[in-house]
């Protein structure tokens, strides 16, 4: 305190404004709130692969060939995979704050509980859906 | 605290708004949304395995018969107005400067209304078959 009440050269560093996320410890109720918005901005992209797949196949069977190659493709089915995982975990998510916001589930115990349930459950379904994918598909091609 | 004391006007208080006047509608909004967005992602998912490997022709019919196409209808027009507010929240979060900020809600409600009326317009397309 001595030092800022004199104005030495140490009180006139940069100092942050306010804490922000670095000084915090990674909690995964807190990585679980930064991984909802991420997938969020992603879906928010992910909407282009639902459009180009609409307007492919109201384009015609050449248009459609071209969407069914790319998602067909390992990137293509990367980038699928992860599309799922984000929705379901987003869903997920998005149930636990609906959860929240009626004042229910906030106790610690409880609030770990839920974060880990959305991580799981969204790994869980998004493997039961490809599971179900590849068994309507008749196996992995 | 004394009638004098008050800063708020009395129809100010009665209306309940706040400084921002309408606080509440974002959050109100997205949860409306997100609600009818799990049975809507469910039904998306379920559309989606359904045509996985399909040729061309089934999926036109499959995507452009009543139900289907309503379905994914409102899953387009729910999606659109909750990423709408969401992606809203996310630049108001954490783009400061004036310009760049109006530039970007600008672009965020370009890019929505742009995706939801290609991906709207495509499933009318193959509902009527014009």
């Amino acid at each position: 305190m001595a030092d800022i009440e004199t104005g030495t050269a140490t009180s006139r560093r940069a100092r942050p404004l306010s804490p922000h996320l670095q000084i915090y410890t990674p909690m995964l109720t807190m990585m679980m709130s930064i991984v909802h918005r991420i997938t969020g901005a992603a879906l928010y992209f992910g909407m282009l692969l639902l459009a180009w797949w609409l307007l492919a196949a109201a384009y015609g069977p050449n248009a459609y060939a071209n969407v069914e190659w790319f998602m067909g493709s390992l990137i293509g089915r990367l980038i699928l995979f992860g599309y799922t995982w984000a929705l379901l975990h987003h869903m997920l998510g998005g149930i636990r704050h609906l959860i929240w916001d009626t004042g229910r589930g906030l106790e610690p115990t409880e609030r770990e509980l839920l974060a880990k349930a959305t991580l799981v459950g969204s790994i869980v379904f998004t493997l039961i859906v490809w599971g179900i994918g590849y068994l309507v598909m008749g196996g992995p091609r | 605290m004394s009638e004098r004391a008050q800063m708020r006007t009395p129809l100010g208080r009665v209306r309940g708004l706040g400084a921002a006047r309408s606080g509440t509608w974002h959050f109100w909004h997205q949860r409306v949304t997100s609600v009818a967005g799990i049975p809507l992602t469910i039904a998306l998912i379920v559309i989606v395995i359904t045509l996985l490997g399909r040729s061309h022709a089934t999926t036109v019919q499959v995507l452009g018969s009543p139900l289907v196409a309503i379905v994914m209808l409102l899953f387009i027009a729910n999606s659109a107005y909750h990423m709408w507010i969401g992606m809203q929240e996310i630049i108001l979060d954490y783009v400061h400067g004036e310009i760049i900020k109006l530039v970007t809600l600008m672009a965020n409600t370009f890019f929505v209304c742009a995706v939801a009326l290609a991906s709207a317009y495509a499933i009318l397309k193959l509902s009527f078959g014009v």
